[in-house]
């Protein structure tokens, strides 16, 4: 045992010392940060109102357009001729028409606009114009505007789990992003630290001191002690990032929360802004929005399965994919020729992460199901329905089988690294390999 | 008293037999000569005395036991194709591979600092391996076998990459292990070495042992009975029993000729006849050399 940690300490120390680690583990959390920087940028700039004119000759739709935090209307008693050369100087971004016959034709309606109008505008207006006639054809057919409010009803679904404790609110959007970020991160750690225990193996074989390490040692054990020294070192990094990445975010969070309460007080204070841009923007800064989302969705979701599952599965996958990469490493004497044996290896783990979406879609299906169980492809995809919801004996099964998985790819990964530390020259043909697995000791 | 045994080894690779029923015996506190040309089953045979492998049938002991992994510390290899890690730094990596082979710190750090000392290194404690030459990676390595002080050391080939002076010093320091009771089992295809270092010899060749014993009574049992005489003077016909060979003359122009007799004749009475027809310069037995044994031997087999 004392002669496996001597190999575990080794592998992990000259690991965690090397350049490219220090390098990986404070870069990793600064481009996750720039990306969140990002997102919190674009989300700001969005802001930015559009002011639209309205030409109203039919005279039914003057005040009606309900202005909203993307655009502001007003109504315009100039000849269309002279507004449509004027109204970018005027400081509008786009320039509609409504002619007098508009109930009767309603694809008169016409949007002028310096660029070409996005999408979002012309569905806005296109759909304030059409609601107006509706109401207007409604009025005249007898329907008064207070039935016509009455009538609306306004259903906003909340999705509900069911569970022991009760009913609980969930956000379908905050559990998909915990799933998926899960999933994500076993996916990047089982491709990264594979592959580094496969040139661990490498390294040791090329250099060829694996045979005087394996006249002190079994393979087995230089194996295992590789595999858990590198899992440790994937560990590590992780907890640093983690750490890393929340103290950057906070610092982050804090900086550009406080530019949004700085935007909205003079936003308040100027009087060239309008009203609605100066209550959108601080509308925004004022909004728990996403943040009091996340962390209402964290609280309804049950934190303590998410981790232990995320370890287990983490643990998990690693050791079962480790393990086969390992015995790559040792079938082959250098690293181009890893290929053709990477690909089979690999290939399950890409295809986890491509069905990964449709998973998210359809967390229960069978699709999501059987991928769940099969130790090749559970790690991954569990891990994308575990925040959903899944059934106690199903995540207990899939467990089970994850570690049949393993303790199955560990046995047939030392055979063949066992017979293949020792063989130089020639690439095996997979039929050798399967003839390693039976060799005696 | 034998260290170690093997008995009856046989093992078998899939079309290949690379041992066929070996059995050796090295004698305590000896250096023992394992010889044999290339493929023919001496990394086969070290592997398995190295539990790196085992034998499909046979068996191997150890001071009398069977061999396990208790015996792992009391063993030390030097592989043929040498290797460090390459990143690590010598000292640390001393220091690992000494508590594989079951030190504990503590011990192993004492250790080397003898080592160290001795070889006069100690400025290479926290060098990359990578930026040592070749050379100094040999020492590191010796230093790497010899560390836990084995009662068992096998060489594989350990001269090589040596410059003179170096393969002296190594030379020195096995033959001092050898004096503390180290058994030494020294595997190599440089035949002066072996004429110079080993006590015990075997010679496997094509998976079998040709050749088991100690180094005089190997000379012993190859000898042909021929002695080289240098001379001055008309020789005339020798007796049918003694046969002539390689006659011819000296660098210095002396006559000289190989002269065979019979195994069961006197060798005084081929002086006393050389005696009378010439002056003889010098006169003495071939003995085979070291190479000369290895070549009969194997040529023989392949007949």
């Amino acid at each position: 045992m004392s002669i496996i940690l001597t190999i575990i300490k080794r592998e992990y120390l000259v690991r965690v010392r090397k350049k490219s680690f220090v390098v990986m583990t404070l870069l990793g959390p600064l481009l996750m940060t720039a990306f969140y920087g990002l997102i919190g940028w674009a989300a700001i700039g969005s802001i930015s109102q559009k002011n639209v004119a309205v030409i109203d000759q039919n005279g039914q739709f003057t005040g009606k357009f309900k202005p909203d935090e993307e655009t502001k209307y007003t109504y315009l008693t100039t000849a269309p001729t002279q507004a449509k050369t004027h109204f970018v100087e005027d400081g509008y971004d786009a320039l509609v028409v409504i002619p007098k016959a508009v109930i009767e034709q309603p694809k008169t309606v016409q949007i002028y606009a310096e660029k070409s109008v996005g999408g979002s505008l012309k569905n806005n207006i296109e759909r304030a114009v059409s609601k107006q006639i509706e109401v207007i054809k409604l009025s005249r057919s007898g329907i008064t505007q207070q039935i016509i409010e009455d009538a609306k009803v306004n259903v906003d679904a909340e999705t509900i789990s069911l569970s022991d404790q009760g009913e609980k609110k969930t956000s379908t959007v905050m559990t998909s992003i915990i799933g998926g970020l899960c999933a994500f991160l076993i996916y990047i750690s089982v491709l990264l630290y594979g592959t580094q225990v496969m040139r661990g193996v490498l390294e040791e074989k090329t250099s060829r001191i694996i045979e005087v390490i394996i006249s002190s040692v079994k393979p087995f054990q230089l194996m295992m002690g590789k595999i858990v020294g590198v899992g440790l070192v994937g560990l590590t990094q992780f907890m640093l990032w983690i750490m890393l990445t929340t103290s950057l975010i906070w610092g982050g969070s804090a900086i550009f929360g406080a530019k949004m309460a700085r935007d909205a007080a003079t936003a308040r204070m100027s009087t060239t802004m309008s009203a609605e841009k100066a209550k959108a923007i601080a509308k925004a800064s004022e909004d728990p929005g996403m943040m009091t989302e996340f962390s209402a969705a964290l609280k309804t979701l049950n934190l303590t399965l998410i981790i232990t599952c995320f370890l287990f599965y983490f643990l998990g996958g690693y050791l079962l994919y480790s393990s086969l990469y390992g015995a790559i490493g040792a079938a082959v004497d250098s690293e181009t020729d890893t290929q053709q044996f990477m690909l089979p290896v690999t290939l399950p783990i890409i295809a986890c992460a491509t069905l990964a979406q449709f998973i998210i879609r359809d967390p229960d299906g069978p699709l999501a199901f059987w991928m769940s169980m099969i130790p090749f492809t559970s790690p991954i995809i569990m891990m994308v329905r575990i925040p959903f919801g899944v059934p106690a004996w199903e995540i207990a099964l899939s467990m089970a089988l994850l570690v049949l998985g393993f303790i199955g790819t560990t046995w047939l990964a030392a055979r063949i690294y066992r017979v293949g530390i020792l063989m130089y020259g020639k690439k095996p043909t997979y039929r050798e390999l399967s003839k390693w697995i039976f060799y005696k000791a | 008293m034998a260290i170690l045994e093997t008995r009856h080894i046989i093992k078998q690779y899939a079309q290949h037999r690379a041992l066929d029923d070996v059995s050796l015996s090295v004698p305590t506190g000896q250096i023992f000569g394992l010889l044999g040309p290339n493929g023919a089953g001496k990394t086969s045979l070290i592997r398995i005395i190295n539990q790196i492998t085992g034998p499909d049938s046979g068996e191997v002991l150890f001071d009398g036991k069977p061999l396990g992994p208790e015996h792992i510390r009391h063993i030390g290899y030097l592989p043929e194709e040498r290797g460090l890690y390459k990143k690590m730094k010598v000292g640390e990596q001393l220091l690992y591979l000494a508590q594989l082979k079951g030190l504990n710190e503590r011990q192993a750090m004492d250790k080397l600092k003898i080592w160290f000392e001795k070889f006069d290194i100690k400025t290479w404690w926290s060098k990359n391996v990578e930026d040592l030459s070749k050379g100094m990676q040999q020492k590191i390595q010796f230093v790497a076998t010899v560390l836990h002080q084995p009662a068992l050391l096998i060489l594989d080939e350990p001269f090589s990459g040596f410059d003179p002076i170096n393969a002296n010093l190594i030379r020195d320091e096995i033959l001092e292990l050898r004096q503390q009771g180290t058994t030494i089992i020294f595997s190599t295809h440089r035949m002066e070495t072996v004429e110079e270092l080993c006590d015990h010899i075997a010679l496997i060749h094509q998976s079998h042992k040709v050749l088991d014993g100690s180094k005089r009574a190997i000379k012993e049992q190859f000898k042909t009975h021929t002695y080289r005489v240098e001379y001055q003077g008309n020789m005339g016909e020798l007796p049918a029993a003694f046969a002539t060979t390689a006659v011819g003359v000296t660098d210095d122009g002396f006559d000289r000729m190989d002269i065979n007799i019979p195994p069961d004749a006197a060798v005084n009475d081929l002086i006393r006849l050389l005696l009378d027809r010439v002056s003889i310069r010098s006169f003495g037995e071939n003995i085979p050399s070291m190479n000369d044994i290895f070549i009969k031997a194997v040529g023989k087999a392949n007949d």
